[in-house]
């Protein structure tokens, strides 16, 4: 029977695609089958346009133990016989349609992610990006049930959420992006693979029973949002936060036992995905029966339990003599624990239904979709945006007004209405929290070291330009580590874009991709794990381009850590980086400044990857020796809008002379957004050392000012009480 | 679970969904150099414990309401019976919710009147030096400890709030740095500002506050320090200097 059109739409296939199913199982797909082809295939499972040029990026370093696409999440090493995993995913579409089971489960699946190799999860971070709240009231609805849901799930499960961003932009008013990560610690010999390891092992299924919800989540995922999505709600899932816990303590009592061969999540695609993955990384056949797995309503079909993406449930390979020890185990933890299937050493993956065979599949058919090489052209309007000439912008009149305007930016204000609703704590690692520092710093308990996390993303700039955006946003994220102190390791990330089959999108994905690559190179910092997202597309157009990176660095001595907020009075500001306090016109270009206060998004992000490089090692250093007090990166809301964050943190004042000349753009020097900067503090008697260190490093070193009193000052420009400088900017997401 | 002879001993319980179990072991083992065991929530049989702490956490899901089913975990026989023996019993955040749900403390732990989860630095002043969680502390020292819930606004009827205080059964209050009780000091709209009390006997006492966040330095402050080695020194362990 030849699939219709309607089908394949279905499962969003194409035509084409469906004769390469036919040919490469020598007869017509059946239901079942076709539906796992479907899954597999699907953007979210086979990286149908992504896999080619995901091959940019770089894998490799000493530390790295686990690439990208090898296991459930990345690995690298931190000494000590330790490994940090990670992995970040996103969850936008479920998310557009139910906010709070939308976040909820994309937090429960990245957690399994990680505890499907044996490691302990110890935080989770989110990157999560909106319409403007006041454009539309459904944008408030989504961001408040989204960090109810991501609350609801971290909080109940008892991993703290330790860090993230939130950003508004019209762009993601149709379409808002949840992406969730979450980092794990694990022994490195220790660390489980999601392999089925070979003929007579045991596939059990453990966890949730199995029903409707989320059948095709993956290729809903895939296709662009519509009208009609909210008919879809079906394919969201909803979370059990208490259960995964459970699963979780089972899992990893299962793996300290000895017992495993491998173990992987179902996660997108569900049982298809979790089963095929782990057989076809060793090669391996399998058999299974659908009528063994465990449902939550009766009357499923083989193909709905094939498909069925309920949370919850991970899949565990045993050696036979294991069974009943793991089963025991899982009796404990009050769990379902079912055999469902057995591995062979065939090629095909037999799928059963109360023993009659109801599906056979070549293995490798499903895992190899087809890759396409995408062919992308800029989008001329985008071109002339950025060739904006920023020089004749009318100046503000009163600089205060338009430096609390600044601060009350929903995407520069403190997200300390956020970050409140999540246990950021549980577990006694916590060191640096949200609102502290430019990342968090959890401890590594029993030796002296510490992780830093953080996920970024400058979208704005991507949409812009993707090559620099991509590069920037990279750099960043490092710089964000380097201001706690701490050495960058390694990079996940997640790709999400509109639909890449449009030229535009097509280029930004490619251009995207090229320019996080070659920073990735510069700074040597290899990607080891990720996710694309693509479609992200709704009535309104496509979201930004939006490359989010999160990253881990480490400290070797936890001792020489740094936070964001000025501490003592007397110490003295500095300027460190690459552009003198005074900036030209262009530096506003891509700013959240032009965006705030004009209403515009244009103009050309800028980099230096040198300067970065020799920027950062330089405050690392610095904080090493113990010289600085405090150290923040200038990114989003330029120099000003830093100075004023350090003070609110650190609940003290400071006075600034930024020496402007008289003809000075005042608005971009306040503003501009020139990259490899950082302001620290430090006292006085630190200058003589760090103004070596600057030399050694090569970076220039600008004395603007002191940390002090109870009001922030600029020049004769600004001169803003303590309280209003905190009022605006802590105030301003508050209900 | 390996024991030693070592006396005396903490039980740490752990029912499904508990998650501070880890942080209470760490800081009685590696701060206070005492011996805890991990208790699961199907053993009833206490007797070998002088000290048992209830943990932070979702227990059983926090299905029904916080507390509402843990309160038939068998764990809670042996419990009952070290409350009864004079033993200690300290019930920390879900704990405190089980403690109550379990009648082993009056009043109830409502949601949060802004309906929001609440995770945050909070300042709790000592009530009174009158128990054997405070023996170490002076009245009115207000000590920061952070709290981490979404049904921590404790609720009791008028007569059993005028007997707890009558009976100076309020241990610990949110309050302004300076000490004193505000309805800004107050994270979750507690009646009285109420954020830990102790049962009649004063040997079971439940908190909403996590002491146990912060007993080491690096995690942002000290300040549990002294409510546990109260307890700890009236079982009979000897508390290091430095952590009182």
């Amino acid at each position: 029977m030849t699939a219709s059109d309607t089908t394949l739409a279905e499962l969003s296939l194409s035509r084409d695609e469906y004769d390469e199913i036919v040919s490469r199982m020598g007869r017509e797909p059946n239901e079942v089958e076709l539906g796992m082809f479907g899954i597999l295939w699907s953007e979210h499972c086979g990286y149908k346009h992504s896999r080619l040029l995901l091959r940019l990026f770089p894998n490799e370093a000493p530390w790295v133990l686990i690439g990208p696409g090898e296991e459930n999440a990345g690995a690298v090493s931190i000494g000590d016989g330790l490994a940090v995993v990670m992995k970040v995913e996103s969850h936008n579409h479920p998310s557009a349609i139910e906010p709070y089971q939308g976040a909820a489960t994309g937090v429960g699946g990245i957690i399994r992610d990680i505890f499907s190799m044996g490691a302990r999860p110890i935080a989770l971070l989110n990157a999560l990006f909106f319409g403007p709240l006041d454009e539309r009231p459904r944008n408030r609805y989504l961001f408040e049930g989204v960090v109810a849901g991501i609350g609801g799930y971290g909080n109940c499960i008892g991993i703290p959420d330790v860090a993230g961003q939130v950003s508004f932009a019209p762009a993601y008013s149709g379409n808002p992006l949840v992406n969730a990560m979450c980092v794990g610690i694990a022994k490195e010999n220790e660390i489980i693979r999601a392999s089925t390891g070979g003929a007579g092992n045991v596939l059990l299924l453990v966890g949730a029973d199995t029903g409707r919800d989320g059948i095709h989540g993956a290729t809903f995922a895939s296709v662009d949002l519509s009208e009609e999505s909210a008919e879809r709600r079906p394919a969201v899932q909803v979370g059990n936060p208490f259960l995964e816990k459970l699963v979780l303590e089972a899992c990893l009592e299962i793996a300290q036992a000895g017992l495993l061969v491998g173990m992987q999540d179902l996660g997108a695609g569900g049982l298809t995905s979790s089963v095929i993955e782990c057989a076809a990384r060793a090669n391996n056949g399998v058999d299974i029966d659908v009528a063994r797995v465990p449902r939550r309503e009766d009357g499923m079909s083989a193909y709905e339990v094939m498909l069925s993406e309920s949370q919850e449930r991970m899949l565990l390979v045993v050696p036979p003599e294991n069974v009943s020890a793991a089963k025991a185990i899982c009796d404990k933890w009050e769990l379902d624990c079912d055999e469902i299937g057995v591995v062979t050493d065939g090629d095909n993956a037999i799928i059963r239904d109360n023993g009659e065979i109801v599906g056979d599949m070549p293995i490798a058919a499903l895992t190899e979709p087809p890759a396409y090489v995408l062919s992308g052209i800029e989008d001329p309007q985008t071109a002339a945006l950025r060739d904006r000439d920023l020089s004749d912008l009318p100046q503000p009149t009163d600089w205060n007004a338009t430096l609390l305007q600044m601060l009350a930016a929903p995407s520069l204000a403190s997200k300390r209405p956020v970050y409140q609703q999540y246990d950021h704590q549980v577990g006694n690692n916590t060191v640096l929290s949200p609102g502290q520092a430019d990342a968090a710093v959890l401890r590594i308990k029993g030796t002296g070291k510490g992780i830093a996390l953080t996920i970024d993303v400058n979208s704005r700039a991507c949409y812009l330009d993707p090559y620099v955006g991509g590069a920037l946003t990279v750099v960043e994220a490092a710089r964000n580590l380097s201001c706690v102190g701490a050495t960058p390791l390694a990079i996940t990330d997640c790709l999400n874009f509109g639909n890449p089959e449009r030229e535009p999108i097509a280029y930004q994905f490619e251009q995207a991709i090229r320019g996080m690559a070659e920073a990735c190179r510069a700074l040597n910092i290899p990607v080891i794990s990720g996710n694309v997202s693509l479609y992200n597309e709704s009535a309104d157009g496509p979201i930004d381009p939006t490359p989010t990176v999160g990253m881990v660095g480490l400290l070797e001595d936890l001792e020489a850590r740094c936070g964001a907020g000025f501490a003592n009075e007397g110490d003295r500001i500095v300027l460190l980086g690459a552009s003198t306090p005074e900036l030209p016109a262009g530096a506003l270009g891509a700013s959240e400044y032009l965006s705030r206060v004009h209403g515009t998004v244009a103009g050309r992000p800028d980099l230096d990857i040198e300067a970065e490089a020799r920027t950062q090692a330089l405050v690392r250093d610095a904080i090493a020796r113990g010289l600085l007090k405090s150290a923040h990166d200038v990114s989003e809301g330029g120099l000003a809008v830093a100075v004023a964050e350090s003070c609110s943190i650190g609940g003290i004042g400071a006075s600034l002379d930024l020496g402007l000349n008289e003809n000075a753009h005042i608005d971009a020097s306040l503003f501009g957004e020139a990259p490899a900067r950082i302001v620290v503090s430090a006292p006085s008697g630190n200058l003589v050392a760090l103004r070596g260190l600057c030399e050694q490093y090569g970076v220039a070193m600008y004395e603007i000012g002191a940390v002090g009193g109870d009001a922030l000052r600029i020049g004769d420009l600004i001169d803003v009480p303590l309280g209003d400088v905190s009022g605006s900017w802590e105030g301003a997401l508050l209900v | 679970m390996t024991t030693t002879t070592q006396s005396p001993r903490v039980a740490v319980v752990v029912f499904p969904g508990t998650w501070s179990d880890a942080d209470c072991h760490h800081v009685i083992t590696n701060v206070f150099n005492a011996h805890a065991d991990y208790v699961w929530h199907t053993e009833s049989n206490l007797s070998d414990y002088d000290l048992a702490i209830l943990p932070g956490g979702f227990a059983h899901g926090d299905h029904l309401r916080p507390g509402a089913i843990a309160r038939f975990s068998p764990v809670m026989d042996g419990i009952r019976r070290m409350a009864e023996e004079g033993k200690t019993v300290i019930g920390i955040c879900n704990g405190f919710q089980v403690l109550c749900e379990a009648q082993l403390l009056p009043g109830a732990l409502l949601r949060n009147a802004h309906l929001q989860y609440r995770c945050q630095w909070t300042n709790l002043r000592v009530e009174t030096t009158d128990s054997r969680f405070t023996s170490l502390s002076q009245q009115g020292d207000v000590l920061r400890v952070p709290i981490s819930h979404g049904d921590g606004n404790y609720f009791a009827d008028p007569d059993t709030v005028a007997q707890l205080e009558r009976e100076n059964r309020i241990i610990f209050r949110y309050s302004t740095p300076e000490g004193e009780i505000t309805p800004e000091a107050n994270p979750n709209g507690a009646l009285a500002n109420i954020a830990g009390i102790v049962n009649k006997n004063r040997n079971v006492l439940g908190m909403m506050p996590h002491p146990e966040r912060c007993c080491e330095p690096e995690l942002g402050g000290v300040d549990g320090r002294p409510i546990f080695a109260s307890m700890l020194q009236h079982a009979g362990v000897a508390v290091p200097a430095h952590t009182s």
